[in-house]
């Protein structure tokens, strides 16, 4: 366990030297200042138009630093010839490849919570109230999504060429079942077979990553969700996280390093 | 080597030339009133009708609270065309059915704890919440009316706001200068929020003078079967029978109520009230005898 951690701590450190993260922090900031500066009808308690803006703005960067973190750690130490020195030490490919995946994990999660203190900061500046269960719950379904993408990633990692290709795919994956992923069983049901039962086993089958997405939830002030919903939600990310690791480590554990 | 930077330095000149002719014919092309002066409508350029309607859709949306349907659902088109934030009235009162139905699965079961579900509307003040993309909406397509007309009302209406509600209508008659219903919104913001009833009864006029140019030449019933708007027409003269009334003046709202009774779609109770009025000037008169 001190081997993984010792290998997620070098990627933290990692993610504050890159400027990535103060990149698009910076840029959510400016953008969303400048959408709580616009004047509607010299009204100035409207918010949920400010909040669904910077909530998206908090999802787009936190995607991005999250898939292009985790799509670099393995190709870059391949290129860099680093992870031969590295494995020469007493670790082992699944314990470099899960130490990585903590690593990414945390450092998304530590993005994410600076990135979630601006929004409740935003808010209370307009509300002048803070919802803290509904951002914690909020925060806490989103890291258990970004840690989906991230082993989704990792598996890419090891089983595309390119890291430019892997980004993509995950990326597009990522974007169409957070849209389109809880509805293919209805598209399904206007189709002819074989197509609507393939479709219905690719709904069956991915990630449903629109679970973890509270954005409308917390924009609109409904209440909280029920505790054991998010655990129950917490157990089935931790079970596809589980699942995209352990691939990965079985197609790392054979592939050729040089 | 000299000719490659001969041909270059043209090449500038021809291009510079080209954009200094172009320019003044563009700008003399695009009124000043079109979306396209607009920095938004000018990014979206044609494609700005789709992101009005857009916008104006999330204005529904945010009416409900985020609950709407999906574009994957077959209730959109419905729950669309019903657009409650239009026609907040007719959504009172009644208990709506949801659009979600049973859950056809666990997951559909399971991810209905994670988003909102159920039929809710934006009540008092928090109905300014979806005045941005009302806003929005008639930056990109100034040209619907609709537009303004449901944003002045919730403006009135939700949040008192008379005099946010009047600019905003002004804009919509700057992009819209002969429209009888922004001149007859007008015309109830002088009577209803201002009380200046002879600015309201010129607005009402104006509005009838519109409608009489816009309706008039249009068959009763054109081929893709669309009425005169009647309904409009009534609304204006009622507004200018309101008027009148409270001026004082009951002998002229009832000859705007004879008018009224000859467009009405139910002439019969106009003239209950034609001869309400009647019998009330009468006894004014009887009294002043």
């Amino acid at each position: 366990m001190n081997k993984i951690f010792a290998v997620a701590g070098v990627v933290i450190r990692e993610l504050y030297r890159r400027k990535d993260f103060y990149v698009l922090f910076f840029l959510t900031v400016l953008i969303t200042v400048l959408m709580w500066s616009m004047n509607f009808f010299h009204d100035d308690h409207i918010i949920r138009f400010i909040k669904e803006f910077c909530l998206m703005l908090v999802w787009i960067s936190s995607l991005v630093i999250a898939i292009t973190t985790a799509a670099r750690q393995i190709p870059f130490e391949r290129e860099s010839r680093t992870i031969f020195p590295l494995l020469a030490k007493p670790i082992s490919r699944w314990q470099v490849l899960v130490g990585k995946f903590v690593g990414c994990w945390l450092a998304t999660g530590v993005a994410l919570l600076v990135f979630y203190i601006f929004f409740g900061l935003v808010s209370a500046s307009r509300e002048h109230s803070l919802q803290f269960d509904s951002y914690f719950q909020a925060l806490w379904m989103h890291w258990q999504l970004l840690g989906i993408v991230v082993a989704m990633t990792m598996l890419g990692s090891v089983a595309l060429s390119a890291p430019s290709a892997n980004m993509t795919f995950v990326f597009v994956i990522t974007l169409a079942i957070l849209t389109m992923g809880g509805f293919l069983h209805k598209l399904a049901q206007s189709m002819s077979e074989p197509a609507a039962s393939l479709l219905t086993a690719v709904y069956f089958i991915i990630p449903h990553l629109e679970l973890f997405n509270l954005s409308t939830l917390i924009t609109h002030d409904w209440p909280v969700s029920n505790w054991l919903d998010v655990l129950a939600a917490t157990l089935y990310g931790l079970a596809y996280m589980a699942f995209f690791l352990l691939a990965a480590c079985m197609v790392f554990r054979r592939k050729a390093l040089n | 080597m000299w000719r490659g930077r001969l041909i270059l330095i043209l090449l500038l000149v021809f291009c510079f030339g080209l954009a200094a002719w172009l320019q003044p014919r563009y700008d003399e092309s695009s009124k000043k009133d079109e979306p396209s002066s607009s920095m938004l409508g000018t990014l979206l350029g044609d494609g700005r009708q789709m992101v009005a309607d857009y916008f104006y859709v999330q204005a529904d949306v945010y009416f409900h609270s985020g609950y709407y349907p999906s574009i994957f659902d077959q209730a959109r088109k419905q729950e669309e065309s019903d657009s409650d934030v239009s026609h907040p009235e007719e959504g009172n009162g009644q208990e709506e059915k949801g659009f979600m139905g049973e859950p056809l699965d666990w997951i559909d079961r399971f991810s209905r704890h994670f988003r909102p579900s159920r039929h809710t509307h934006l009540q008092g003040e928090t109905v300014q919440e979806m005045l941005p993309w009302m806003k929005l909406s008639a930056e990109l397509d100034p040209q619907r009316v609709q537009t303004y007309i449901v944003s002045a009302y919730w403006l009135r209406a939700g949040l008192a706001k008379s005099a946010e509600a009047e600019d905003f209508i002004r804009d919509g008659l700057r992009a819209n200068p002969h429209s009888p219903d922004l001149l007859f919104v007008l015309g109830q913001i002088y009577l209803e929020d201002r009380k200046d009833l002879p600015r309201a009864k010129n607005l009402y006029l104006a509005a009838l003078r519109c409608w009489h140019e816009t309706e008039d030449p249009k068959p009763e019933k054109s081929d893709t079967g669309e009425f005169r708007d009647y309904l409009l027409l009534e609304r204006i003269l009622g507004g200018v029978i309101k008027d009148e009334m409270a001026a004082g003046h009951p002998d002229k709202a009832l000859e705007y109520m004879k008018t009224l009774k000859a467009n009405a779609a139910h002439p019969e109770g106009v003239q209950k009230q034609i001869d309400a009025l009647q019998a009330k000037i009468n006894a004014g008169a009887g009294q002043t005898k």
